[in-house]
């Protein structure tokens, strides 16, 4: 644990003294809910059509996947022009790609940035790495297996997957929104105990709360 | 004194509009961006999907109350804006508000929504967001300046501060508009206005590729939501009063539409040709170019 | 390159010698006498480049070798000096004052290797790894595999083949 989020006492200028314990102070550690659809048929198509009309990318590049989604932004792909967008923070991005291998260490900032990301939200996983270890298979520092840490929704097969298989699983991916079929982030909740303790078991030094938003 | 009712349901009618014409406005011209990078860029309706979609998330967290009220303020800046100035000159439907309010009311709120976001993003307390406010604030205020000078010019010729007089005396003629009467104060109010649209090469402050997106890097869902209504809403209504000041106001709505386009044509034709400035490159930009020949503008009238 | 090595074996006590290549020598030298060759070949000699500090893990002879490469530019020249430590008690003189750059490498050595450089800058710190709580990784008796089996959750249906049959078997199937 890093010294700046153990517990300790703080002064203040007057004189005063009191207890700040970092992971409950700064974070709040509750749990997240399950959050059904909430509205009737017609207003949930409606919403589910604009979510998959309009897929944010959370930019964040692990593995060497990053690679091939840069050109997805170029004249030649353009991945605009099907509603997919970059952005660069995990509160306003809705789809979470994981483009390659995943060290244990970039597992833990891909949790906090997916804990913070916003109720529907999709992660896919791109190339072999994330399905079955691929090449990566024997090292001592990757995962082999994305789904018994997060909740992926489509895979993207391939090393490396050009951009058009990626076009493709957008299309899928849209698809399968469409359809209602992405309920990634309640499955998260619902099985919040395992996710956890599947990730705590390849992350040695835990130290951020349990769940970060 | 005597309110007439029957206002209230026609400047919701502007708003409705105002607001669908910004959301295509606002894909079209990124679409146009795009073509000049030999994309296809986005689908026309693409802005609505996004907005419903944001409105649909699930979930929302806040960080205060400041973190709510910073998108409200920032809406009520455009809204605010757009309903202080007679949108469509001479139409009893579409004036609105104007007769309450007068420019010095419209500068205020042309700032109006900038502050709010400062305070709102500030409650984040995320340090990009407070980074992207500093670097807002200083640029929106460089940017503004030549716009003030701009206005005190235009409002010495006509010796009058409110909005609607000014348009009434640009009727007639095209000759009339301040464009052609008084060409210094129009130049320097342009120059600010690349400054203000947030487009290139003055949109370090927003650009995604920028500390990430700068104010609004925590918000999310509705808020953001209602911070995208605004960004349809607010560069209209920006227009709508550089168009009332300098380019003779507009009588009916196509003439509206047609106008506003082309304003907002100027700062894309801009922004499509020159890289992005960094803050104090644009500061330094605007103090030298924009706001000398705003106080030339003051001085000659 | 040849009366290089002349030169220094007239002022040092030097080791083994290994001619790569007309321009690439390895000389081995005593862990203790490291530092005076190091630093008059820095000041004296041009190779004021270090190109690289690793590792080697002799498990058989029970020593780590550790080799700094040095490289003089203007001459295009490598000169690499090896040193070989004791394997239960790997403990080195760190360079980095010297060289700054040279803290990074003994950073990376630590954490891989579990070779101290007592003194050198951030050496405890973490460097790629975190949280890592066993045999340094690149110790030839960490058995990466074995660890990848434990700790990692696999997907069952996972194949591997081997390349050479494999792909003979695909462009030339008559062939077997
Ligand atoms: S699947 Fe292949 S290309 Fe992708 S991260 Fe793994 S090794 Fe790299």
């Amino acid at each position: 644990m890093k010294p700046e989020l153990e517990k300790r006492i703080v002064r203040t200028p007057d004189g005063q003294e009191f207890e700040v314990d970092p992971l409950r102070d700064y974070y709040c550690e509750a749990a997240p809910t399950v959050m059904p659809a909430a509205y009737g048929k017609i207003v949930e198509d409606l919403f589910n059509w604009a979510r998959s009309q309009s897929l944010w990318i959370l930019g964040f590049g692990t593995g060497c996947g990053a690679i091939e989604m840069r050109p997805l932004m170029t004249p030649r792909f353009d991945a605009y022009r099907y509603g997919v967008q970059w952005r660069p923070t995990p509160r306003q991005a809705n789809l979470f790609i994981i483009s390659g291998y995943l060290s244990t260490k970039t597992l833990k900032r891909a949790i906090r940035s997916y804990e913070q990301m916003q109720n529907p939200k999709y992660v896919v996983g791109l190339g072999s790495c994330t399905i079955n270890g691929g090449m990566y298979w024997d090292s001592y520092n990757t995962i082999k297996c994305l789904d018994q840490y997060l909740p992926v929704d489509l895979y993207i097969t391939g090393c490396m997957p050009r951009p058009e298989a990626l076009l493709q699983g957008f299309e899928d991916l849209k698809k399968l929104i469409r359809a209602g079929k992405c309920e990634g982030a309640n499955k998260y909740s619902e099985n919040f105990d395992w996710y956890k303790a599947n990730q705590k078991q390849v992350i040695h030094d835990w130290d951020m709360p349990d769940y970060n938003w | 004194m005597d309110f007439d009712w029957m206002k209230i349901p026609y400047s919701l009618l502007t708003l409705f509009i105002v607001v669908n014409y910004g959301m295509i406005l606002n894909a079209f011209i990124q679409k146009i961006g795009a073509r000049v990078g030999r994309r296809h860029g986005i689908p026309i309706w693409q802005n609505y999907a996004d907005l419903i979609k944001n409105y649909s998330i699930r979930s929302s967290i806040t960080h205060g109350v400041m973190f709510y009220l910073g998108p409200v303020f920032r809406l009520s800046g455009g809204v605010g804006l757009l309903l202080f100035v007679p949108t469509i000159y001479g139409s009893y439907m579409f004036s609105n508000m104007s007769f309450a309010g007068d420019l010095i009311l419209a500068l205020y709120f042309v700032f109006f929504g900038t502050l709010g976001m400062a305070l709102g993003a500030a409650e984040s307390g995320h340090p990009h967001a407070a980074i992207g406010i500093t670097r807002g604030l200083s640029q929106v205020t460089a940017a503004e300046l030549p716009f003030a000078l701009a206005v005190f010019a235009v409002a010495l010729q006509y010796q009058t501060l409110s909005v609607t007089d000014i348009v009434a005396a640009q009727q007639g003629s095209f000759l009339n508009w301040t464009l052609f009467t008084n060409p210094l104060a129009v130049t320097a109010a342009m120059l600010s206005f690349l400054g203000s649209m947030m487009r290139p090469p003055f949109d370090v402050v927003l650009a995604p590729q920028e500390i990430p997106i700068g104010p609004p890097t925590e918000y999310h869902s509705s808020y953001l939501a209602l911070m995208q209504t605004n960004r349809a809403i607010f560069p209209i209504a920006k227009i709508v009063i550089y168009m009332n000041l300098f380019f003779g106001g507009a009588a009916s709505w196509p003439v509206f539409f047609l106008k506003v386009f082309c304003i907002y044509m100027i700062s894309v034709l801009v922004g499509v040709v020159f890289p992005r400035f960094r803050v104090e490159q644009s500061i330094r930009w605007f103090l030298i170019w924009a706001v000398p020949v705003g106080i030339l503008a003051v001085v000659l009238v | 390159m040849r009366e290089l090595y002349q030169r220094l074996q007239s002022l040092f006590v030097l080791g083994e010698l290994t001619e790569q290549r007309a321009n690439l020598f390895f000389i081995t030298v005593e862990k203790d006498r490291l530092r005076p060759l190091i630093t008059h070949l820095r000041d004296r000699e041009g190779l004021r480049h270090l190109v690289l500090l690793t590792a080697v893990d002799w498990l058989e002879e029970g020593q780590f070798q550790l080799t700094y490469l040095l490289c003089d530019r203007l001459t295009r020249r490598d000169l690499g000096l090896r040193v070989m430590l004791d394997r239960a008690n790997p403990v080195m003189e760190s360079i980095h004052d010297l060289w700054p750059t040279a803290a990074t490498y003994q950073r990376e050595l630590r954490e891989m290797f579990g070779i101290d450089f007592p003194g050198s800058p951030r050496l405890d710190e973490e460097f790629i790894l975190e949280g890592w709580n066993t045999t340094p990784p690149y110790r030839r008796d960490f058995d990466t595999l074995e660890y990848a089996r434990s700790q990692y959750a696999e997907r069952a249906g996972r194949e591997t083949r081997d390349p050479e049959t494999h792909m003979r078997a695909q462009l030339y199937p008559e062939s077997n």
